[in-house]
């Protein structure tokens, strides 16, 4: 599967046969350089963009069929709030969308305390610290309890204190909803500690370069950063990235 | 010693009391008026050419009940333009979002009333539409439409592309991206160009009664001329511009209510 895009300075072409299999429940990570293409290829999955050549296939479906009925949650990169409603009622605007307001106010609040904003559901964006912010869209994506969580580098801008209680907090969620995720982040310890599998992606045109399985049991333990397995992990991720920077 | 230190204590930052914000404006004017009513006793300036604030003043008493007459008729026509105006230009505007075929031939259009000179159509009109309401309804109208339509259309796609993306993995319609996104984002565009309309609806409603009618302040302010009462000029010419200062601060308090989201000093 590939995508060009049509630029000013020409056909630009940001991915090329990208081959990706993603299995039901699995947490797949996107980890690469900047530029080479992570938040295009979700923007493909989610049928915001089309791809050029190849197929995508999401549930045996066409990604357009699969956005219809709402399959995806999507956090962007930056948190895309809307300004003039307040964090609860940002959160409420995929049922509204929807039409879906069974216990609507409910399941906000819920998600409200899942993500730590539990006080904060009538604080508008600008009221809220970036890391804050965040996890509102975070609590925006799930409150459809989607099929397919798409996460374009969500703790890009947390604190680690927080980053890691949100990773723990996302292992969690993903327990207990079973749904896929695909996750992007530039954090190979991040990468390595929530997913099954680390998609390691190079530039110039984008492409996957190392698909590594990662051998480590759940549920998942901050304390396994500090184990020899987990830095054999990152360790493999590290050479893959570097290989990369330097010109072949 | 370390290289950096940090010692400081933030101050909460002054702002003037409410008195000494509104007494030294209040104080500006005044003098203005003293220096004025002074000048013109001093010199003996003729009343017919310049009169005195106190002489004013007392005109202003004395025909409240001429100038209140004339201040209905341009308020209906101000108020009537400046309504229809923005309500043709903010459904344009949608229009030419949602459909940018509609955009490229209607907008050249718009442009080319914009550009014929608001004093050379209302004869135009007062001809086609006769000496009451209507000709200066029209006329309020057209001056306040175009910017409400350029910021508008402005506002509506001021939208960022991540929103528009949220909105597509939502599956919303084009209704719900209109109401629950490019509306809302486009509402301090909006108040920005309605407090430039309502200057310029009153402009609009008082040239065109210099054309034709037997009513307004326009009216009266050609009438007062020709007739030399100069005391009824002045007087006249304060009630048109308290008109329009009323108008904008009736948009100034309409946004405070409507848009709640914002810090104390906006952004944009
Ligand atoms: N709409 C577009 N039109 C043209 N080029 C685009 C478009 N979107 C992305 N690109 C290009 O595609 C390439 C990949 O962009 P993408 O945003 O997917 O990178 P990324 O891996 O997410 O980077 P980062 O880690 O910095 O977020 C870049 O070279 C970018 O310039
Ligand atoms: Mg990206």
């Amino acid at each position: 599967m590939g995508i060009t895009f049509s630029t000013s300075s020409g056909p630009l072409r940001a991915l090329d046969g990208v081959s990706l299999a993603i299995r039901p429940g699995e947490f797949v990570s996107l980890l690469g350089p900047s530029g080479c293409g992570k938040s295009t290829l979700l923007r493909l999955v989610a049928d915001i963009l089309a791809p050029t050549d190849g197929m995508i296939s999401v549930a045996g479906d066409v990604p357009a069929s699969a956005r219809r009925r709402r399959a995806f949650g999507f956090v962007f990169q930056d948190a895309t709030l809307l300004a003039w409603r307040d964090a609860e009622r940002n959160i409420l605007l995929p049922l509204e969308i929807a039409s879906d307001t069974h216990n609507a106010r409910q399941r906000a609040q819920r998600l409200l305390e899942l993500v730590g904003l539990a006080q904060f559901g009538g604080a508008y964006p600008w009221q809220l610290s970036g890391g804050m912010r965040q996890r509102v869209a975070i609590a925006r994506a799930l409150i459809t309890e989607p099929q397919i969580l798409l996460m374009d580098e969500p703790f890009g801008a947390l604190d680690e204190i927080t980053r890691e209680y949100m990773n723990l907090e996302l292992l969690r969620i993903w327990e207990a909803t079973r749904t896929t995720i695909l996750f992007v982040t530039h954090s190979s310890p991040e990468a390595v500690f929530l997913s099954d599998r680390v998609v390691v992606m190079g530039t110039n045109p984008g492409r996957v370069k190392l698909d590594l399985r990662v051998e480590l049991s759940r549920p998942r333990d901050p304390a396994m950063k500090e184990t020899v397995e987990f830095a054999r992990h990152t360790a493999a991720l590290r050479r893959a990235l570097v290989g990369e920077t330097r010109p072949a | 010693m370390g290289a950096v230190q940090v010692a400081a204590r933030v101050a909460p930052t002054r702002r003037a009391s409410p008195t000494t914000r509104l007494l030294v404006p209040a104080l500006g004017i005044l003098g203005v008026l003293s220096y004025w009513e002074l000048h013109i006793r001093f010199f003996k300036v003729p009343a017919y050419l310049v009169p005195a604030p106190s002489l004013i003043a007392q005109t202003f008493v004395e025909e409240w009940p001429t100038l209140q007459r004339n201040l209905g008729a341009t308020v209906i026509e101000a108020a009537g333009g400046f309504f229809i105006g923005n309500a043709v230009a903010i459904l344009l505007a949608t229009l030419f979002v949602h459909n940018k075929t509609m955009e490229r031939t209607l907008f050249p259009i718009a442009v080319a009333v914009r550009t014929v000179p608001i004093i050379a159509i209302a004869p135009i009109l007062v001809l086609l539409l006769g000496n009451g309401y209507a000709p200066k309804i029209v006329i309020a109208a057209l001056i306040s439409f175009f910017p409400t339509l350029v910021n508008m259309v402005r506002g509506l796609e001021a939208v960022e592309a991540s929103a528009l993306e949220l909105m597509r993995v939502l599956s919303a319609t084009r209704r719900q991206i209109l109401f629950k996104l490019r509306l809302p984002s486009s509402l301090p565009f909006l108040f920005a160009a309605l407090k430039i309309s309502t200057a310029s609806s009153v402009i609009g409603a008082i040239v065109a009664e210099w054309i034709g009618a037997d009513t307004g302040l326009g009216y009266l302010i050609v009438v007062s001329t020709f007739e030399f009462r100069t005391g009824l000029l002045y007087a006249t010419t304060a009630v048109a511009s308290f008109l329009a200062l009323g108008l904008f601060l009736a948009i100034v308090v309409l946004e405070r209510l409507v848009i709640r989201w914002q810090p104390e000093a906006p952004k944009r």
